[in-house]
């Protein structure tokens, strides 16, 4: 007998649509009684399409879900979300961005709005209205948003990546507490080579892991790619330093890291086979999930605090912009507006289990950073983080210098030994240059 | 009045027509023909219907390759963004590529993957139509079977052969770590010219059907008399093939290299899965490069530059198997020298 019959579909679907209206009924009025007084009203017949990125937490992804509801059900407006994976969020931007369709809004990576700043939206009013309601925007969101005075995206979320740790292992080779120094977290990965856990940073084409731990080292030792006029002055000797501090880390290294791309850490470390790397929180809900032995052995820390005495560390930013050629611009700033609404935000930080940070200061009471002391490194990190491009702009330019892993290929010639230091340097001096032409 | 029944056609013999009889109709005369318009003339000339019967396939032609091509060598000579258009520069891009280091490394590598590929290729792919030439049982299958490795889609074998070359999760270290012959995993990709190897073998895993089921055709157009003569007359094993079979499989030879190679020239999809151009540069090809400098680093004009500089070599290609390989004068009808 078959059980998918028609009756039984049918009573079914109603039984979830009831549970479904049950929990959510309070969500569903404050969206109501939301999308009456907010001050974007969407259009008539409005539909909008999303690409956003694919999630790394699946709980994620159902809050972000439950959240598009909600706003489908208050406003009438429609919202379609399509994913990809975040390094491909870019190039179709990039594509619609050239051929003017595609979808309405777009959630990705970075400096994604600066690529192409005449293409996005200007959302000032809404920044502002955030920014006020919710305690202020952090310094490097300020700088993100921006594209000379107006804000031409929403930054919705970072994701921070610090150092994972095993405990026991760094314990038994005599670091009780992560190093917080450049050079106690050299002897750290030595003695842990020596006792035969290495760990590793990535070291090739990997645009999260590499861009995130190379522009520490660069930075954390006093180089600069640029300096505020976007001028090149990668060509100094703290470069030099941090290219020698990355060669000696590089030899307390598992082997095989000038392959890795974003997911090779994780899976090298959820199998054991390293004891520490730089990664987001997604080793340790894997390994709640499928490792539990590896999550209770394992903690997070801070990146080691190098010659400036203030962090120096790089995290990823995923701000929302929404494209000049969309047809609904009312939908989408009111979209825009309702997902950084503390009753929208607060329950979706929470699901990502301390993934994506916020970075409007009033969220730093969300209960998910104090629920598990391991999650609480991460929320500090929109503080903690530079901009993309240093001191330099933070436009197309340093997107572009991310993007073509200037900085990565320069510590990767010379850990490899593939080039000399002057070398390293030269190349990445002279493709920098060409790029900030 | 006579009316004399008239013998013959011919008007020759007029002497005896009489009046009344020319007044008849006559079968002789001809009809004034009525001269065709040019318009009736132009609908039955084979050229001009050739061009309209062509015509569909030609705009097709036009809009998915000139048209991009076009555009492409066009954006080389400009800065373009994705995002926005771009100024005339002029030969700005190629003068900053001739200077990069990673530009010139990406054309050894191509030039080094698609010669040492395309060789093996053809030599074990000729190797293996010689063998599938023999009367064997189950021939059908094992032909098919052969053809696999060519259909499977690339992405997938590129992702299986990822994942044997992992460097920390790789079967063939992990086996032979077991077997006692190794101690420590194998750096498939992550050391230089393990790397290289690495995707060098997994392009060559790919397309050695492609060469081999279509030299498979070539050989099944070789008359056996030929062979039978050869064998008449003593010929060894390698001196048929020398002789016989080489010679005629030249014009197939040709085709299909051509094509193996202008297709390893531009793979992207396997260097792509496997390392994205890694470790430091070191497998990326130009297709590879361009992509990651035009769409992911946003600099269209220097992404199109380097696309654009892959034309010389193809065209090099193109005519070293077009003028090598089919010259000889029997293949174009005069006899052999």
């Amino acid at each position: 007998m078959n059980p998918f019959t028609r009756r039984a579909l049918v009573k079914g679907g109603t039984a979830l649509g009831a549970a479904a209206a049950l929990s959510g009924p309070a969500l569903l009025d404050w969206a109501k009684a939301w999308a009456q007084n907010a001050q974007w009203k969407p259009e008539k017949d409005a539909k909008l399409s999303m690409l956003r990125w694919k999630y790394f937490v699946q709980a994620e992804d159902d809050a972000f879900v439950k959240l598009i509801n909600a706003f489908t059900q208050a406003t009438g407006v429609k919202v379609d979300i399509s994913r990809e994976s975040y390094e491909d969020v870019q190039p179709k931007a990039s594509v619609a961005a050239n051929t003017g369709t595609g979808p309405d809004l777009f959630w990705g990576l970075y400096s994604l709005p600066h690529l192409f700043p005449q293409k996005c939206m200007n959302v000032t009013d809404v920044a502002e209205y955030l920014g006020k309601k919710y305690g202020g925007w952090v310094e490097s969101a300020v700088k993100y948003g921006h594209d000379g005075n107006k804000w031409i995206c929403v930054p919705i979320c970072y994701s921070g990546a610090l150092m994972n740790y095993r405990l026991e292992a760094s314990k038994k080779a005599g670091f009780s507490k992560f190093p917080d120094k450049l050079d106690a977290f050299l002897e750290y990965t030595k003695a842990m080579k020596a006792q035969g856990t290495p760990g590793g940073f990535a070291l090739g084409h990997a645009s999260g892991d590499a861009n995130s731990w190379v522009h520490w080292c660069l930075w954390s030792n006093g180089g600069e790619s640029v300096d505020k006029d976007d001028k090149v002055i990668i060509n100094s000797p703290e470069t030099a330093k941090a290219l020698d501090y990355a060669k000696a880390l590089y030899g307390n290294m598992i082997q095989g890291t000038a392959a890795w791309n974003d997911s090779s850490n994780n899976k090298a470390f959820l199998a054991g086979e390293i004891s520490w790397t730089n990664n987001g929180i997604s080793i340790y809900v894997a390994a709640q999930n499928s490792a539990k032995q590896i999550a209770e052995d394992m903690d997070h820390a801070y990146f080691p605090v190098g010659v400036s005495g203030k962090p120096t560390e790089l995290h990823l930013m995923y701000p929302i912009l929404a494209m000049t050629y969309t047809k609904y611009p009312q939908a989408c700033k009111a979209l825009m507006a309702f997902m950084l609404e503390a009753d929208n935000f607060n329950p979706w930080i929470q699901s990502a289990k301390g993934y994506l940070t916020h970075c409007l200061n009033a969220y730093d009471s969300n209960p998910v950073w104090t629920a598990d002391p391991k999650a609480t490194p991460f929320r500090d990190v929109a503080k903690r983080t530079r901009t993309a491009g240093g001191l330099g702009s933070v436009g197309e330019k340093a997107a572009t210098a991310i993007a073509d892993f200037v900085i990565v290929d320069m510590f990767a010639n010379y850990c490899t030994g593939r080039e000399d230091a002057k070398g390293s340097i030269a190349i990445a001096e002279r493709q920098l240059k060409r790029i900030y032409r | 009045m006579d009316a004399r029944p008239k013998a013959g056609h011919d008007g020759g013999e007029d002497t005896e027509l009489v009046m009344a009889d020319i007044a008849l109709k006559s079968p002789g005369v001809r009809q004034p023909v009525p001269e065709a318009t040019s318009w009736q003339r132009l609908k039955v000339n084979r050229e001009w219907l050739s061009f309209w019967f062509m015509l569909p396939a030609a705009a097709f032609l036009l809009l998915f390759l000139v048209y991009p091509l076009g555009l492409g060598v066009w954006l080389s000579f400009t800065d373009a963004r994705i995002g926005r258009t771009g100024v005339f520069i002029g030969l700005e891009n190629y003068e900053w590529l001739w200077g990069d280091s990673t530009f010139w490394l990406s054309v050894f590598n191509t030039l080094l993957y698609t010669s040492v590929a395309s060789v093996i290729k053809f030599a074990v792919g000729l190797y293996l139509a010689l063998l599938l030439n023999e009367r064997l049982p189950f021939k059908a299958v094992i032909r098919a079977l052969v053809l696999i490795p060519f259909i499977v889609p690339t992405v997938l074998s590129a992702i299986a052969f990822w994942w044997l070359f992992d460097p920390q999760f790789s079967i063939i270290s992990w086996s032979l770590r077991k077997m006692g012959l190794i101690t420590v995993n194998i750096n498939f990709l992550g050391d230089f010219w393990n790397a290289r190897w690495s995707v060098i073998f997994a392009n060559i895993w790919r397309g050695i059907p492609f060469v081999a089921i279509t030299l498979l055709a070539g050989l099944q157009t070789v008359s056996p008399s030929l062979y039978e003569a050869a064998t008449i007359d003593g010929a060894t094993n390698w001196q048929r093939f020398r002789y016989i079979t080489y010679p005629l499989l030249t014009p197939i030879i040709a085709v299909v290299m051509t094509f193996s190679v202008l297709f390893t020239f531009t793979d992207f999809q396997l260097i792509w899965v496997m390392t994205r151009g890694g470790p430091v540069n070191a497998t990326h090809l130009m297709a590879t490069l361009s992509y990651q400098r035009a769409i992911l680093g946003g600099q269209l004009g220097e992404g199109a530059a380097i696309s654009t500089a892959m034309i010389p070599f193809l065209l090099a290609a193109i005519l070293v198997s077009w003028f090598g390989l089919q010259r000889r004068k029997w293949q174009q009808g005069g006899d052999n020298d």
